[in-house]
């Protein structure tokens, strides 16, 4: 079965990259425009990893990350975070909400592949 | 590898204009003093989405300018900056800036680049006033941040210890996966310490008990070991001892990936998208999923070998169906090009805020039925006549405070956008309560240009339609606001470009009401077919004032060929189209044919044509798309029978009727008329 990927971005631009960067590279891929959205999607499938932009509308991706760790499929699931450097302070509420790691924005897709594929194993 | 990125760049721009738009409109929301911490949240969010974007998609000047911008909404979103009346300014000008930033980019232009530094350096300096944290240096976004030791000593090697908490693994992060890629570093040698793993009916399976003695034998920067562990240094006890040697070599920094790709296309602007709602898409498979069903009950028939009563039936049901279903299609499909004027109304408060503030006049704007929806290239084109219109309100008919108090009116003015449909089309109202228009000022103004003859009995909706006549806008009339060069027959002339009508009412010292109609959509025209020997014609219904048979006593023929048609109290030049489009017509004798009344550009013109056909919708066909731009010609459209027919633009026609017809010194008023 392929490995699947839940990205979680506002931004659709971003989305669309992330999607194209790892359809390209083999894995399959939901997309999610919010945390709410993303939570969702989650719940009602299994995921090997997720992507996840830190200020989005409706839930913020701090939120979704505690969200999913309460779920017992998402206990050890790897989640990063699409953060950038001025939000440094981010990332460390991130981690406390349980998130696995980060990805600086911005990245290029070569970046994000070598990080994924890393975590991925 | 590389993977080429630049097809988002289109989506980055919508998207990012569409952020620009929401930071807009939420920054004058803010209240000053006591700012609403949700309203700064989406500013900050639609910033920060631009500057994530833009770095990613390579626009470095945009992530470094925004990169101040956000950090100052950090700030304010964090409470620690309060929000001043002057950084919503300085913010609201660096919206500006950046609509142009990603304008230029967008068509490959050229920045401003002094604007732009002259913006950024307001941002730093509003970031470094009045508040204790030191002001954020624009440039280091894509610095890395992990390597806060600079190592230049070579090394044999590093001795890891690494004891992971007992939660580590809550995080998603594996110890095996940081192992694995320390080996890629170098030479690694593990050995594992599992004295903490407890009895198994102790053992809790979540937790992880094991800790590590890493020996990495490789000559790399300490950055390049921390970074890998980097996503767990809290959640760990982790020594990293160097392995020193002697032979002092100092290694390359192999920690240097480039931040992001330079290949950028020009993304062409034509490919902007259009956003649907789900629900109009649902509505358009509903529909389509009848058309289908209409199909196969009229397919039943096809086999039936005698028609009798009731297949007869059955067909004119079917055919019922198929013409019902087919109008509602047609509708749903166009409902997809609509989107809320909402989207024209929303720079309204905007421009309203910072005119007021420059004329020091009080303005309240009411903005009501922004949820009515019209086609989205009317949309686009109507844009620029509103904001005339709306400067011109600001402008001349709110007048200042304390006039008003004189007057007995409240000091502040007020300014309503109203739009609504009514009748296929859509009405936008602009309506001030200000002095209303100066009556004698402009029938003075129009005398002067020769517009008016001294003795011309002449009414005031007359008087005040003469402000739409070319050349009105005057420097003594319109200030260098509204001026700009573009006066009030542009106005109109861009709203009769879309087959659109402009109006104004206006009551002396009460206010104005300016009137916008517009068709709906673009794609469709209420028409009337008209025949000129073998082709028909259709004259949009929207320009016609009435129809009538030719008296001949009522026709005027003045020098050479110019004919006139007395109507009423009204002299109308008329037109015979088969001389304008060259056909040969059935008949040249004016009370043989028709007159068609229609007006174009605030002057009537009677147009000669051999018969009415009937009045119906027609879908318009682009001639320039489809073959070349035609003199006096809109468009085409296909009748029911399969024939083309071709729809007069009547501004065009009545150009061409200058042209051909009447000599240069019988030129009237409207030489200015030029194609808008």
């Amino acid at each position: 079965m392929a490995t699947r990927i839940l990205a979680v971005d506002d931004s659709t631009s971003m989305r669309q990259m992330v999607t194209f960067t790892l359809k390209g590279a083999g894995y399959e891929v939901e997309e999610a425009a919010d945390g709410q959205q993303a939570l969702d999607i989650a719940k009602g499938g299994k995921f090997d990893l997720v992507l996840s932009d830190v200020n989005m509308p409706v839930m913020d991706g701090i939120t979704l990350v505690k969200e999913l760790r309460s779920l017992s499929n998402y206990k050890f699931t790897p989640i990063l975070m699409l953060t950038t450097e001025s939000t440094g302070d981010k990332k460390t509420e991130g981690k406390s909400a349980g998130a696995t790691g980060w990805i600086v924005k911005p990245f290029n897709p070569e970046q994000l592949l070598t990080t994924i594929k890393k975590v991925l194993g | 590898m590389s993977i080429d990125i630049s097809q988002f760049l289109q989506t980055f721009f919508e998207e990012s204009f569409e952020g620009l738009d929401i930071m807009e409109s939420e920054l004058l929301n803010l209240n000053v003093g006591s700012a609403d911490k949700e309203t700064i949240n989406t500013i900050f969010r639609a910033a920060h989405s631009i500057k994530g974007g833009s770095g990613t998609f390579g626009l470095s000047s945009v992530a470094d300018y925004t990169h101040v911008l956000e950090t100052l909404l950090d700030e304010m979103r964090d409470g620690k900056r309060d929000v001043t009346q002057q950084s919503v300014d300085v913010m609201l000008q660096s919206v500006d800036v950046l609509r142009e930033m990603l304008n230029a980019l967008q068509d490959n232009l050229d920045l401003d680049h002094d604007r732009i530094a002259s913006s950024h350096k307001q941002l730093t300096d509003l970031l470094s006033s009045d508040t204790s944290l030191p002001a954020a240096s624009s440039t280091d976004s894509n610095a890395p941040k992990d390597s806060d030791t600079q190592e230049e000593n070579s090394s044999g090697g590093w001795i890891i210890n690494f004891s992971p908490y007992p939660d580590m693994m809550k995080t998603g992060n594996d110890p095996v996966r940081i192992i694995r890629e320390l080996e890629e570093l170098g030479n690694l040698t593990i050995e594992l310490n599992d004295e903490k793993v407890p009895s198994l009916d102790e053992l809790e399976p979540e937790s992880c008990y094991l800790s590590w003695k890493l020996t990495l034998h490789a000559d790399v920067p300490i950055d390049a070991v921390q970074d890998v562990f980097s996503w767990v240094d809290d959640e760990c006890e982790l020594q990293i001892n160097e392995i020193i040697i002697s032979d002092g070599y100092s290694g390359p920094d192999r920690r240097a990936p480039e931040s992001t790709g330079k290949a950028r296309k020009a993304a062409s602007k034509e490919q902007t998208s259009i956003r649907v709602g789900i629900d109009k898409v649902d509505d358009l498979i509903n529909m389509v999923g009848e058309l289908v069903i209409t199909q196969s009950m009229l397919h039943q028939l096809h086999d039936v070998e005698e028609f009798n009563q009731n297949t007869l039936e059955r067909l004119q049901d079917g055919l019922a169906q198929l013409e019902q279903h087919t109008r509602e299609l047609q509708e749903n499909v166009m409902r997809i090009r609509m989107m809320p004027i909402s989207f024209a109304f929303q720079r309204f408060p905007r421009l309203v805020r910072d005119l007021s503030n420059q004329f020091g006049k009080n303005i309240e704007l009411k903005l009501t039925g922004e949820q009515t929806e019209l086609d989205k290239t009317v949309m686009e084109k109507i844009g620029d006549p509103l904001v005339h219109l709306v400067r011109n309100s600001l402008d001349h008919g709110i007048e200042m405070p304390e006039i008003r108090a004189e007057a007995g009116k409240p000091e502040t003015g007020t300014i309503e956008l109203n739009a609504f449909h009514r009748g296929g089309n859509i009405i936008i109202e602009i309506k001030d309560d200000g002095a209303g228009l100066n009556t004698q000022k402009i029938l003075q103004k129009a005398k002067e240009n020769g517009l008016v003859k001294e003795g011309d009995t002449i009414t005031t909706e007359q008087v005040n339609d003469l402000i739409f006549q070319p050349g009105f806008s005057t420097a003594d009339v319109v200030s260098d606001v509204s001026g700009r060069g573009v006066g009030m027959d542009v106005v109109r002339r861009n709203i009769r470009a879309l087959n659109g009508s402009v109006e104004v009412v206006s009551t002396p010292g009460v206010g104005s009401v300016f009137t916008i109609r517009l068709p709906i959509t673009l794609a469709i025209l209420d028409g009337q077919l008209v025949r000129v020997g073998k082709e028909t014609y259709v004259i949009p219904l929207i320009s016609i004032i009435e129809s009538l048979q030719v008296k001949n006593e009522f026709v005027n023929a003045v020098t050479g060929s110019a004919e006139v048609y007395k109507l009423r109290d009204e002299y109308i030049p008329i037109l015979r189209l088969y001389e304008i489009f060259d056909v040969e017509p059935d008949t040249k004798n004016l009370s043989a044919g028709m007159l068609v009344i229609v007006e174009s550009e605030g002057q009537k013109l009677a147009i000669f044509v051999d018969e009415l056909l009937s009045q119906q919708q027609v879908v318009i066909k682009s001639l320039e798309t489809n073959f070349r731009k035609i003199d006096g010609l809109s468009g085409a459209t296909i009748l029911g029978d399969g024939t083309v027919a071709l729809i007069a633009d009547i501004v065009g026609v009545y150009e061409l009727y200058q042209k051909k017809i009447v000599p240069s010194e019988l030129k009237v008023i409207h030489d200015g008329g030029v194609a808008a």
